[in-house]
């Protein structure tokens, strides 16, 4: 497009301007084009939709239902029974010597004294003194997700960015032959998490699972085989060391750069001055750490909200809902389902949930470097 | 651990235990690691009644006994493979492209060009990065299903079951585009005025240039992207319905109910990743470099 021009070496400057203003923008047009339609059009859409009842096929028109979406997933309140009571006022035990309580369907069935508590379910309950307290929810599978997936990310997180940065404390020495160990550590991570994780099925199976024989081997028998990913007490710790045995090596690869930008004058120093391993890592190596240390938590958790291909291939959610995660509802709601309105509000959710938590991160790790 | 800090230590009996022991560690991490992929590779050779009989010993991990490739058949079989290696290929290869040219050149605008508008453009793409994929896939899939196109059987509306679905959408990151910002920014303005000096116009000073000596961020670009693309999963299985379009990796949910098969569930495993593994081994400092400076940059 500028060809025309090139062969006139002495250009007028306001003519050399606004032909850098046209190569600029027509060189940028196309990833602007795309980003816009492929990206940023359908956040949008997605936050449009969450205030519809869009769904992907559909005789009736689309219709705006304002926060119904959201207020479906996320009601919940508490509500507390007392024990029932004999004529005198006293409660009634039964056989086992335990208070026993009005039936909660009773209350959550098209009770008009308790509009608020209609459809309900019990999420959960708890003992309190002579009450029985509930926790009551509408939508127990997207809770369940919910909870689950920050449940995975607190875990995750400090986990793996630890472990990330042992490793890389590790691999950072002087050894001939470092770099096949660094290799190695890194190779679960150019491997496909689809892969990964259907390999891992095997290693988890209840009968012939890799990992039962191991720990057998290692108890001389004393262990008990364990149906790991059919346990939903286990199942969801599975997922956890599964995702941190295969992304571990990408994080431990950022920690290492980071350790390589710390002057190696600053170790000398220390050395001279007496301090032993455990002094230069906690006044040298950590402060010069401090920048990689946030970019390497923000990345985790944003990757951890994402968890959806090990439930997928593993679990399907289960076993109990144990497992369920926030894009695993995301996907069967809005595709399998094809909810798009149900599906899209759960994206926006976690959307507001990933941009918090990030700009949190982010605010917290600065303050601490002020101080 | 005091691994990377150089101690003073005494050369004598004691630096030799103490190096062993490093040794010893660093060889126990390495096979939590690479335990799984050995077990992958050779399991994909064993027969099933032998694969599960050995699962319980280090036989798991020998490959020993009745070896064949006949999984990798029967894997061939079950699923039309060949036909799944080609589109995954295929989208990675044309995909990638894509990235690389169009990606650089915007790259380029942004971190050379001045023009009206760029750095609220550019603020735009980097603060699309926080928006994960899986947040917008759903209403991507109601765009894509509207979006006109004219393929073999002339003008459809709707993109799904097509190659296009699986790769247009891909061909702008923010992150890519990213990466050659930075790149770009910090290279010696001189070259670029030199180059103007002379009277070339931007696109010959980009293409004869800035991409000659720009090799380690095409190669870090180039890197990252093929594995998200060969990786891909989710996108790939929502708008592949039909068999013809669908990447390997979708290839493994035949597989989902076969609990029983699992020489050929190992077998079909290895055959989609032993290329990347391949790949890997060889270009394993790229690799490592392209994820390193996308974490200092980043």
């Amino acid at each position: 497009m500028q060809n025309a021009l090139t062969s006139r070496p002495a250009r007028p400057r306001s003519l050399q301007k606004r032909q850098e203003a046209i190569a600029g923008w027509l060189m940028a047009a196309p990833v602007i084009v795309l980003l816009t339609v492929f990206v940023i059009a359908p956040f949008f859409f997605a936050i449009y939709f969450s205030f519809t009842n869009q769904r992907l096929i559909s005789p009736n028109p689309t219709e705006f239902v304002g926060l119904r979406n959201y207020q479906r997933m996320l009601n919940m309140r508490f509500f507390s029974l007392d024990p029932v009571s004999d004529a005198t006022g006293n409660p009634v035990l039964n056989e086992e010597g335990n208070y026993s309580y009005p039936r909660l369907r009773t209350f959550t069935r098209d009770n008009p004294d308790y509009p608020q508590l209609d459809g309900l379910r019990e999420y959960t309950s708890w003992q309190v003194g002579k009450k029985r307290l509930y926790l009551l929810v509408n939508d127990v599978v997207f809770i369940k997700a919910l909870f689950n997936t920050i449940f995975f990310v607190l875990v995750v997180a400090p986990l793996q960015g630890g472990l990330a940065l042992l490793l890389a404390l590790l691999i950072n020495q002087r050894l001939p032959g470092i770099n096949i160990f660094r290799t190695i550590y890194f190779m679960p991570v150019v491997i496909s998490m689809v892969v990964i994780a259907m390999l891992w099925r095997f290693i988890y199976d209840g009968n012939n699972g890799l990992l039962n024989s191991l720990l057998s081997f290692i108890s001389i028998g004393r262990f008990e085989p364990q149906d790991w990913l059919g346990n939903p007490s286990l199942a969801m710790g599975a997922l956890i060391a599964m995702s941190v045995w295969q992304a571990v090596g990408f994080h431990m690869i950022i920690w290492l750069a980071g350790l390589q930008t710390i002057p190696g004058v600053l170790y000398e120093a220390a050395s001279t001055e007496g301090a032993n391993g455990w002094q230069k890592f906690r006044h040298v190596t950590w402060p010069g750490l401090r920048n990689t240390a946030v970019f390497i938590l923000i990345i985790i958790t944003m990757q951890a909200f994402g968890l959806f291909i090990q439930v997928d291939v593993m679990t399907s959610g289960g076993p109990l809902d144990s497992t369920q995660s926030l894009v695993y509802q995301a996907y069967v709601r809005g595709f399998q389902k094809q909810d798009i309105a149900g599906g899209s509000a759960i994206s926006v959710l976690l959307f507001l949930i990933v941009i918090s938590i990030s700009i949190f991160q982010a605010y917290v790790t600065r303050e601490r470097r002020t101080r | 651990m005091a691994g990377g800090m150089k101690t003073k230590t005494v050369r004598g009996r004691n630096y030799w235990v103490y190096i062993v022991l490093r040794y010893a560690l660093l060889l126990i991490v390495a096979l939590i690691f690479i335990f799984p992929l050995i077990f992958m590779l050779v399991s994909s050779l064993k027969p099933d009644l032998q694969l599960l009989r050995d699962s319980g010993s280090l036989r798991a991990f020998v490959p020993y006994g009745d070896i064949s490739f006949d999984n990798y058949l029967a894997a061939f079989r079950r699923v039309p493979l060949a036909r799944f290696m080609f589109n995954s290929v295929f989208v990675t290869a044309v995909t990638l492209a894509f990235t690389l040219v169009l990606c650089s050149l915007a790259g380029f605008a942004f971190g050379i060009l001045k023009w009206p508008g760029k750095n609220i453009v550019l603020a735009v793409i980097v603060a699309t990065l926080i928006i994960p994929f899986d947040t917008i896939s759903v209403p991507l899939l109601l765009i894509v299903n509207e979006l006109p196109m004219i393929g073999r059987e002339g003008f459809k509306m709707g993109w799904l079951d097509t190659y296009h679905v699986q790769i247009v959408p891909f061909i702008a990151d923010a992150f890519t585009i990213f990466l050659f910002t930075q790149y770009f920014r910090d290279l010696p303005r001189e070259i670029i005025e030199a180059a103007r000096i002379d009277g070339a116009s931007w696109l010959q000073i980009y293409r004869r240039v800035i991409v000659p000596i720009s090799g380690p961020v095409f190669a870090t670009a180039a890197i990252l992207k093929f594995l998200a693309m060969y990786n891909q999963y989710l996108w790939p299985l929502m708008t592949s319905q039909k068999e013809e379009f669908r990447p390997v990796m979708v290839g493994v949910q035949y597989f989902f109910q076969l609990n029983v098969a699992w020489g050929e569930i190992m077998a079909y495993l290895s055959f989609i990743t032993i290329p990347v593994l391949v790949f890997y081994l060889f270009l394993q400092r790229a690799f490592i470099e392209s994820i390193a400076s996308s974490g200092v940059k980043g």
